[in-house]
């Protein structure tokens, strides 16, 4: 059993080092630090592991050696930084110098040079870091700038696997504070006044559900506290950074929320296909039981709470509430209707409740700091920062985590950078398979759960995937039906059945066999669906349509009317042409043609002949002088 | 999900299934032990044959039909063995906006496969993901443990010959 003083005394011994990793400690290399002079942070995140930072910190290890420094400088393995589109990332504390895409063969160099003998390698710094002055600071950087990092806080700055780090930087003290100080109502009523709500979609706000479960039964003799890690939208990563990044705080927050509604037991679902996260989530409740934080008495309070893993299975459904929990009691994982809701009878028909990875994230921070300082963030009706998995056609892919009412334009052109390639943005997408798309008209509306609600589109857990005038708003619909058809769990019809049936009229559309009157029973039949499914899953599937219904409606008139697709997408109603004026005759496009469609004379226009084409694209992608066109 | 009959016989190792057993006295008895047995089985022998979810019916005291139903409800769990290579491409939204789907129409045609499906030389599987989280790099596939990012559908055929060798 670990008491109090102890947790202090790891905080005060670790605190002065970990203090070098926060810029505003100065950039001078102060004494006094402890034994490192430097810390190195390299992302061990999934974006930057899958581009190969592993062999990075490898690499950095044995050029410590070579040169001698290996005690002078930390190698510190963290979660995710944020900017994945230019990993492998590391820093250098107390300079706080961001090198991004680093090479295997970079590292000799920065530790030599840098490291050593105390020149930054300016070349091999984030571009936007150097300016004609000097090096910025990352938070003066665009993507940085606007961020507000409260759920992502330790994130890119301890290492997950090493909880005293997480301690030195007020790690437990909530748990400490809620165990020693407050009542349980007195915490519930914090979560309440805060104004937290629930980030994986729904927006519930998470005091409610914990006074729900505090109160509506009360000889319970078991109650459970659950974590929604099951983080099932294509084109989100937000909890798995959470996750990679600070498990500890998950941990520490489903603690607190025990203590609140009298449960003694929690459980974390995590998505089995965050191999790094499930690890580290490992690694991080072995630690807690280990110094007295999780397990009988702790901290000395009597106060016992323990945690164990369950690991999804690749079922989308499983984020729904209750058939995550179906799934946790080792069934197939269906939803079943509601009431009884969980806070009554939820995991083994016991009370129960069940908060997404990013809202526990918060829960900390606002123990510590209050309801006042959270509620102060956000807007009127959605408090606090939401954290973005940023993807599709945008710069700077990534995660980032800004106050409730930002703009999506802020979010999209300032810190996401824009769109590549001088293309012209489209629609942006979120709350995945049951969100919507958002199209320019829209960008300036601050982002909370009620404004995304009233343009179609929906919070969701955080994807937000730009699309730009290549992508077909058709088949981004048909992508999302695809996709719900293949997760619908089966047990209720409209959803079953009426996805299935959607779907088939979307590929009518795209084929270019459908007439107007099936746009108007698609749309009857998506409120069908809406109304009528079992679950959130089926309820909201049909919204991907019904948004793209309702701001792209000329693209759906082009495909049913004109029978063509305006982006270029849809292969069956597109055919390829030589434009005469630009082909030089070269041949080179009638040589890859698979099937002999493309004939003409040396140094003459070529044609196509579309009975033969197959529309394979071979042709266009070899052409170099762009006179292959699709229409 | 289409589920079709694996052609391959089953055998087992005497490891395996001392393994096997190992994991079912371990769990046996906690709440909700099925699927973690089922993971770990899956761990053992690659794949969830119906000899295996057998062994597991009668050891737990689980309807076997309980046990193909959950086998069969979860994408991750497969009754078909994999390819000594197995191949993820990941058609989340991310990637399939930068053009994943070219890739896994690419890949179904040089190996002459369905998604889902086993090369008859036994070397490649192939699966269609959902996002593995690297969106950063999409489009995104990987081969076993290996991640291969920002990928053009022209690259794929050298990327196999790698494996082929």
């Amino acid at each position: 059993m670990m008491t109090l003083a102890e947790l202090d005394a790891i905080k005060a011994k670790l605190h002065s080092q970990m203090m070098l990793r926060k810029e505003e400690s100065g950039t001078a290399e102060t004494e006094g630090n402890g034994t490192y002079r430097k810390h190195v942070l390299v992302c061990g995140g999934t974006g930057c592991t899958s581009s190969g930072s592993m062999g990075i910190i490898k690499k950095l290890e044995e050029e410590l050696k070579k040169n001698g420094i290996e005690n002078e400088v930390k190698v510190v393995k963290t979660g995710c930084f944020g900017l994945c589109a230019l990993g492998p990332i590391m820093i250098v504390y107390p300079e706080g110098s961001f090198y991004s895409m680093v090479k295997e063969e970079n590292i000799p160099e920065i530790v030599s040079e840098h490291l050593v003998k105390g020149n930054v390698v300016e070349r091999l710094l984030y571009s936007e870091t150097v300016t004609e002055n000097g090096i910025k600071s990352l938070n003066e950087t665009n993507f940085y700038k606007k961020q507000h990092r409260v759920a992502l806080r330790n994130c890119g700055v301890i290492s997950p696997e090493n909880i005293e780090e997480y301690i030195a930087l007020d790690g437990y003290q909530a748990l400490a504070k809620v165990l020693t100080q407050m009542t349980p109502d007195e915490v519930i009523q914090t979560v309440l006044d805060s104004g937290l709500r629930g980030r994986g979609g729904g927006g519930f706000p998470t005091g409610k559900k914990w006074q729900l479960a505090r109160n509506l039964v009360k000889d319970a003799d078991q109650k459970y506290v659950c974590c929604n890690a099951d983080e099932g939208d294509p084109g989100a990563f937000m909890d798995r950074s959470v996750l990679e990044g600070d498990p500890h705080v998950v941990i520490e927050a489903m603690a607190i929320a025990g203590y609140a509604i009298g449960a003694t037991q929690g459980y974390i679902y995590v998505r089995a296909e965050y191999p790094i996260a499930v690890e580290r989530l490992r690694i991080a409740i072995g630690q807690a039981r280990e110094y007295g934080l999780l397990g009988e008495n702790i901290l000395g309070t009597g106060f016992k709470f323990d945690l164990d893993l369950r690991l999804g299975a690749g079922a989308f459904v499983c984020g729904e509430e209750t058939a995550l929990m179906t799934s946790i009691e080792g069934n197939r994982g269906e939803p079943r209707p509601r009431p009884p809701f969980p806070a009554e009878s939820g995991l083994f028909q016991k009370p129960t409740i069940l908060n997404n990875v990013e809202t526990y994230a918060n829960i900390p921070q606002i123990i510590l700091n209050g309801a006042d300082w959270f509620a102060s963030m956000g807007t009127e009706k959605s408090k606090g920062t939401k954290v973005f998995a940023l993807g599709g056609k945008i710069h700077n892919t990534g995660l980032v985590e800004i106050p409730m009412g930002t703009t999506l334009r802020e979010v999209i052109y300032e810190i996401g950078g824009g769109i590549p390639n001088g293309k012209a943005f489209k629609a942006a997408q979120t709350g995945g398979p049951s969100g919507g798309c958002i199209p320019a008209e829209h960008l300036d509306i601050p982002i909370d759960y009620d404004n995304l609600i009233s343009i179609g589109s929906m919070m969701g857990s955080g994807g937000l995937i730009v699309m730009d005038e290549n992508n077909c708003m058709v088949d981004i619909a048909k992508f999302f039906l695809e996709f719900t058809v293949d997760e619908s769990c089966g047990k209720c019809t409209p959803c079953r059945i009426g996805t299935k049936r959607l779907y088939e009229m979307l590929e009518k559309i795209t084929s270019g066999n459908a007439t107007l009157e099936d746009l108007d029973k698609m749309e009857k039949l998506c409120y069908y669906i809406k109304n009528n499914s079992l679950c959130g899953l089926g309820q909201t599937a049909p919204n991907p349509v019904l948004s793209t219904l309702r701001y792209f409606k000329d693209e759906y008139l082009a495909h049913v009317v004109d029978k063509k697709c305006p982006a270029g997408v849809c292969q069956d109603l597109l055919t390829y042409k030589i434009d005469p004026d630009k082909c030089k005759g070269c041949t080179a496009c009638a040589r890859k043609c698979p099937v002999g469609a493309i004939s003409g004379t040396v140094k003459e226009p070529h044609s196509i002949d579309t009975s033969k084409c197959i529309k394979c694209g071979a042709c266009m992608a070899t052409c170099k002088f762009g006179a292959i066109v699709k229409e | 999900m289409a589920f079709k009959k694996s052609v391959v016989a089953f055998s087992q190792t005497p490891e395996q299934e001392q393994k096997l057993m190992e994991v079912i006295n371990k769990e046996k008895g906690h709440k909700g032990a099925l699927m973690p047995v089922l993971q770990q089985a899956q761990e053992i022998y690659g794949y969830l044959p119906i000899e295996v979810q057998t062994i597991i019916a009668e050891e737990m005291g689980i309807p076997l039909e309980k046990v193909y139903g959950v086998v069969t409800f979860y994408a991750q769990f497969s009754i078909n063995p994999k390819g000594k290579y197995k191949i993820s491409v990941c058609l989340g939204t991310a990637c399939y906006v930068k053009g994943s789907g070219d890739v896994y129409n690419k890949l179904q045609e040089v190996l002459g496969i369905n998604g889902g499906e086993l090369t008859p030389d036994g070397l490649f599987s192939l699966d269609a993901c959902r996002c593995i989280g690297a969106c950063g790099l999409a489009p995104v596939m990987t081969i076993n443990d290996d991640v291969y990012g920002r990928l053009k559908v022209d690259e794929v055929e050298g990327i196999l010959a790698k494996y082929k060798e």
